[in-house]
């Protein structure tokens, strides 16, 4: 499976992934995180339920504290 | 585009700040000197001693409202600029009230949640507009990996891994860099 994660294309091999599988894969631990699949926000409680596709665009940001 | 051109564009813009700390004191007087129209800032804070080591207050200003106080320094260095300023804790609730005439936002906050909430905010009530986040500008020199990356309608200025802490506090150089990388985003996407 190919898709876009932060501006970058990965390919994963496997055919199906849930967002709460890629967090794991990637190894997004962070305390503050915001995930946006195809400009929608999901929210962590959805991240196991969130099924993602071929070709999905993912973001994944990372808030840090300081300003 | 020449000086002239440039002002011209800008004179007609709105920037919204949402925080008067290192990030947004420091980008406000940057926007006021390359002539940005109209500043919307807002923040609930007062101006602490501590805060002297990287946001654009003086010795004499210690006790003022941030809001208020950069709104006065902010028409020090351009008197040709409209400031309003809101003394407020900015939430999802008031949020859309105080930015909804703004071209574009600059998130200035300094804690996680308000950085969450603002970027949440925006997905919500202005999909459309662009908002120029600060993250990652604490400690000092590393000079090399503070850059700028796009995601959607969100751009990030900082270097994305440093993080404020007892060890690694905000200090002038980092914060003003990145403070003026977030008005230097700005002026890019005004003048396109």
């Amino acid at each position: 499976m190919k898709i876009t994660l932060n501006n970058k294309i990965e390919t994963f091999d496997r055919s199906t992934l849930t967002m709460g599988e890629l967090m794991n894969i990637k190894n997004f631990t962070y305390k503050k995180i915001i995930v946006k699949v195809n400009n929608k926000i999901v929210e962590p409680h959805e991240y196991d339920s969130t099924i993602i596709n071929e070709n999905d665009n993912i973001v994944v940001l990372h808030l840090l504290a300081g300003g | 585009m020449n000086l002239l051109e440039i002002r011209k564009i800008l004179k007609t813009k709105t920037v919204g700040i949402a925080g008067c700390g290192g990030l947004g004191s420091n980008c406000a007087i940057a926007l006021a000197r390359a002539g940005i129209g109209k500043l919307i800032i807002a923040d609930f804070d007062i101006i602490e001693k501590s805060n002297l080591n990287r946001q654009y207050y003086f010795i004499d200003q210690i006790g003022e409202s941030k809001s208020l106080a950069l709104k006065n320094n902010i028409l020090k260095t351009n008197q040709n600029i409209e400031v309003i300023k809101h003394n407020v804790f900015i939430d999802e609730n008031n949020f859309y009230q105080i930015f909804i005439n703004c071209d574009i936002i600059i998130e200035a906050f300094d804690n996680t949640e308000s950085k969450e909430m603002i970027v949440k905010a925006m997905h919500k009530f202005f999909p459309d507009k662009k908002l120029i986040m600060g993250i990652g500008m604490s400690g000092y020199g590393k000079n090399n990996i503070i850059k700028q990356n796009i995601y959607d309608n969100i751009i990030i200025c900082g270097d994305q891994i440093s993080e404020t802490s007892y060890n690694m506090p905000p200090i002038a150089p980092r914060v003003g860099i990145v403070a003026n990388m977030q008005a230097n985003a700005v002026l890019e996407i005004l003048l396109k």
